[in-house]
């Protein structure tokens, strides 16, 4: 509990505000609301992976008793997309299906059952296609392609960038590792199943209540998709029941909740039940790569060859960022003087993958963290050692030229080599029991939006009434980050409150103003800037007018203890209630406003808009295991985690992002997977879904380091995604340490695990994997950007 | 279909409804009687959001019709207390942050009530067993073992000095309030 220190509220562990609602079940989550005269809707879903719709007959369905509304694909004829470079998805399937789930006509009925009926009596004719349930099946593509409008057919995305000669870099190594690596699909499941409310204002508006995490996205899409004019489409994010980058993009079921409303005039609520919420999915993609670093004896890292392939179902979401992103961080945590990386996404007949916590990062993540173990122990060097020598430094660039400024990446690996006993454990636990290490960095928030916009990222208003009534407003969604209670211990701070004299208003796109959306580790860092101009801009007002009354100078008055002060005579001051009453009664209305716009740090290349951030945060990890050689189960023991948060808003909430972020590496390492028996998805249940439970998981000691941001509000930087990273890798390492075998594959299933201790026994190497990459030439033009100027004559990215 | 008359006991009041035979507890309580405070997440007894006590014990609302658990005491989350007046159980658990999205959250506290009601000092064990069929997200599970667990031990201490639990709550809420200034 060491921060805080001259803050009141930053940096303390005061209970977050929206608190004693969820405790006390009272928090109005979208699922809890109704609205007279309601009806609901359900979707008629695909059978099949892929097909052509040849006809669809709605005549029974329509005709039913309480059918109030039957929409086809013919209703949305409008294409859309995350990303406006990739609009490939219906509302409802136009004239294919495209995976199994795939939303193909929806009903709104007077209640559930009945929407349920009607669905059942639609007639759908098909003719069924071949699909492509594999990255293989989809690179050879034996037949008709999924989307016949891509240009390369199932590929949906390629990129190749090069930094630099990687030739040049691989001819000064001394050593060299060349690896596969795959990393399984697995989904957010998120405990609350995905709910919207389409509710219809007037003649020709619409307000959808939706579990939303990004309330501004999904205004500028259905308005799109609905060809109504953006004024006329409200949306109101409800506290989601968990994100984790599931509830990103727009889905079918908002869309077609407002089109319904504004067509029978009545509202219509989507609640999907769980096995729609694993064909909704957006989840992790499956990726295949590979790695080549060449490395000289020393363990300096002279330059690294990345390569990935995508596996991402079948439309785009933000499935292009997802690309880019599986080679982006690489050279953000390490120095690696020369880099290559080719990227390519396929489309597959599967449920759409997209962002899931970590967004493509996690996979080469994995990778790379392996790989530097293999490396660590070739090279007979430690592997926190192998770390620190190749270590990023604070303010310097990388090669692939994002901006590093505050970085806490050695304080954090010598934090967890400390407390966890690294150095005398490794190598040294009796057989079965291992240690394994493993470092990441993330983003505080994309710099980019993702449609073109020059207007700020995250805009703020405070308000102030007669009576002292304080009230943040922000675009800005809960999904239980706890962005309220960092909105609100910001403004406190700055007026000299409490956080919970702040009432904070979030996600509605009619009374707040702009915020881009939860994702993408943002809210705090963006969208806290904006709350903190705001705060001053509104602490300024008043302290004019209080200063004037003292007969000082407005900057001579000191906002604390629900008082303002007058600093040059400190005996002097005035409640905050009557600070309040007599600025309004002098200024009128109290308002304020703050803006936050990212500073233009695109690399000076394609594709160089994404990965910049305007800070980085860092993390360090070790995995204590006790592997069972008897069933290859493997028991987490412990985990040390080192995080470079800036400063902590509220450390109570970044101790649960970072156990909450541990658990979920954890829990995709050791168990889920998206696994498919031929189209069919094996497992669309939580049960057979296996995720972590209280009884696996382990004990988890958590320090944070502390880097004060120069740009962050009060240094603070992102915690909702880094601690993932690491401790995916670190286990797959703890393993190798327990038992000599490596599981090159994510996840570690206890069958992989005692697979390759057989294999190792008879002498065919301890290993589990993929052993081939496929050998297909990128469709990408080639970018090779030119070293950062950083990287001149010797000096490693540093800035001056 | 045919609708049945069911005379429901919930949270101490009675409760008429008129429903169909299938319908589950779940579904009346939220639907029928607008008590959203237990939740779905599967409706197929996989994530334990919708438990509730029946009778002291804790049950997934979304497995049980409804016609069974006529006359029957039912427990809901909204019965323990509102945000202006927590159970001390409820208070610790916002204090540590035990709740982040807190949709699962009602489900847990039910579970753990019901633990704490039978078994007052439970072990670490006790606890994770007692909650091992509630899934949980966000959380990684710690700071609602330790919720629990502070809560048992702030009771024993509190009776060893034969105080009752009101002012267990008070001071609790002493605490949780301290811990704010
Ligand atoms: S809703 Fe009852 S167990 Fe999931
Ligand atoms: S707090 Fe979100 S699922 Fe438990």
């Amino acid at each position: 509990m060491a921060p805080k220190t001259g803050f009141a509220v930053i940096g303390g562990t005061e209970t977050r505000v929206d608190g004693l609602e969820k405790v006390t079940g009272r928090t109005r989550f979208a699922d809890d609301l109704s609205f007279p005269n309601m009806l609901y809707g359900r979707f008629l879903r695909s059978p099949h992976a892929h097909a052509r719709i040849r006809k669809i007959d709605v005549s029974r369905a329509a005709a039913m008793p309480g059918v109030h509304c039957v929409l086809t694909g013919r209703d949305f004829p409008i294409p859309f997309g995350p990303l406006p470079i990739s609009e490939d998805e219906y509302v409802l399937a136009f004239d294919k299906v495209t995976y199994v789930g795939e939303p193909v006509v929806a009903i709104a009925a007077i209640d559930e059952a009945t929407a349920d009926a009607a669905c059942r009596a639609v007639v759908v004719d098909y003719e069924e296609l071949d699909a492509y349930m594999t990255l293989e099946e989809a690179l050879e593509q034996r037949g008709e392609p999924i989307h016949t409008e891509h240009r390369f057919g199932n590929i949906h995305k390629a990129v190749s960038l090069e930094f630099g000669d990687v030739a040049q870099g691989f001819a000064e190594a001394e050593y060299f590792r060349e690896d596969v690596f795959f990393y399984q699909g697995n989904t957010h499941m998120p405990i609350e199943e995905h709910s919207c409310t389409g509710v219809p204002e007037g003649i020709d508006r619409v307000t959808l209540y939706s579990s939303t995490q990004n309330p501004h996205y999904g205004h500028r899409l259905i308005a799109k998709a609905l060809q109504l004019p953006g004024s006329r489409v409200r949306v109101v994010a409800t506290p989601a029941g968990g994100g984790f980058g599931g509830k990103c993009d727009t889905f079918s079921h908002e869309f077609a909740a407002c089109r319904m409303a504004l067509r029978t005039g009545r509202p219509v609520k989507f609640t999907l039940n769980r096995e729609e919420v694993f064909y909704t999915h957006r989840g992790r993609h499956p990726v295949l790569m590979w790695s080549k670093i060449g490395f000289r004896r020393n363990g300096r890292i002279t330059g690294m060859h990345f390569r990935s392939f995508l596996d991402g179902g079948a439309y785009g979401s933000l499935g292009v960022a997802t690309t880019y992103y599986t080679g982006a961080l690489q050279p953000c945590s390490y120095r690696i003087p020369y880099y290559k990386f080719e990227g390519t996404r396929l489309t597959t007949n599967k449920p759409v993958c997209g962002p899931k916590r970590g967004h493509g990062a996690p996979q080469p993540r994995a990778m790379i963290e392996v790989q530097m173990d293999k490396a660590a122990v070739d090279l007979g060097i430690d592997p926190a050692q192998l770390r620190l020598v190749n270590a990023i430094e604070p303010y310097s660039k990388t090669i692939n030229h994002f901006r590093v400024t505050s970085c806490g990446l050695k304080e954090c690996i010598e934090k967890v080599v400390e407390v966890s006993g690294f150095n005398d454990k490794w190598g040294r636990l009796p057989h079965g029991k291992g240690i394994g290490f493993a470092i990441s960095a993330y983003l505080s928030g994309a710099g980019t939006t993702q449609y073109p916009s020059n207007g700020p990222h995250s805009e703020v208003v405070v308000k102030v009434g007669r009576f002292g009534e304080v009230q943040c407003l922000t675009g800005s969604t809960d999904i239980g980050q706890g962005s309220m209670t960092v909105h609100a211990s910001i403004v406190a701070e700055v007026l000299g409150l409490h956080a919970s004299d702040v009432m904070v208003i979030n996600g509605d796109t009619a009374t707040t103003p702009i915020d881009l959306g939860s994702y993408s580790s943002r809210v705090t860092f963006m969208s806290g800037n904006a709350a903190l101009e705001a705060a001053r801009r509104m602490r300024d007002q008043i302290a004019a007018v209080v200063a004037a009354t003292f007969g000082i100078p407005a900057d001579c008055t000191e906002f604390r203890e629900h008082k303002v002060f007058n600093a040059v005579n400190p005996g002097q001051s005035m409640a905050w209630e009557d600070a309040c009453a007599l600025a309004e009664s002098k200024l009128g209305a109290l308002s304020s406003t703050g803006n936050y716009t990212p500073p233009d740090l695109d690399g000076p290349y394609k594709g160089g808009a994404v990965g910049p951030s305007p800070a980085y945060s860092y993390t360090a990890l070790a995995v204590q295991v006790d592997v069972d050689p008897e069933t290859g189960m493997i028991d987490v023991e412990k985990v040390w985690c080192a995080h470079d948060i800036g400063f902590p808003i509220n450390q109570t909430l970044v101790i649960g992002q970072v156990e909450g972020g541990i658990y979920m590496g954890l829990s995709e390492a050791l168990f889920e997977e998206m696994d498919y028996r031929k189209s069919r998805l094996e497992a669309p249940s939580m049960l057979d879904y296996k995720t972590i439970t209280v009884n696996e998981m382990p004990e988890i000691e958590t320090h944070l380091i502390c880097t004060h941001d120069p740009e962050g509000p009060f240094g603070a930087k992102e915690v909702g995604q880094g601690p993932l990273l690491p401790a995916i890798p670190a286990l797959l390492n703890a393993v190798y340490d327990a038992v000599g075998v490596r599981i090159d594959e994510v996840p570690c299933t206890p069958d992989k695990v005692l697979f390759a201790m057989e294999r190792k026994a008879d002498g065919r190497g301890g290993r589990i994997g993929p052993t081939a990459f496929p050998e297909h030439a990128t469709t990408a033009r080639a970018v090779r950007a030119p070293r950062p100027a950083e990287w001149e004559n010797g000096n490693e990215g540093r800035m001056n | 279909m045919k609708q049945m008359a069911l005379a429901l006991r919930v949270n101490g009041e009675e409760k008429p409804v008129l429903v169909s035979p299938s319908r589950t507890l779940l579904e009346v309580l939220r639907e029928d009687l607008n008590l959203t405070g237990t939740k779905h997440g599967c409706e197929l007894g996989e994530c334990g959001a919708c438990t509730v006590l029946v009778d002291g014990k804790p049950m997934l609302s979304c497995l049980l019709p409804a016609a069974q658990v006529e006359g029957a005491e039912i427990t809901t989350i909204e019965a323990l207390g509102g945000p202006s007046t927590p159970h001390p159980l409820q208070l610790e658990w916002a204090r540590l942050g035990a709740a982040q999205c807190g949709y699962c959250t009602p489900g847990f506290v039910m579970s753990a009530k019901a633990l704490l009601d039978s078994n007052p000092e439970p072990t670490r064990e006790d606890i994770k067993a007692a909650i091992a069929g509630n899934l949980c997200r966000c959380t990684g599970y710690h700071k609602i073992v330790e919720a629990i667990e502070n809560f048992a031990r702030q009771r024993k201490a509190d009776q060893a000095i034969d105080r009752s639990i009101d002012t267990t709550a008070t001071a609790v809420r002493a605490v949780a309030l301290e811990a704010r200034g």
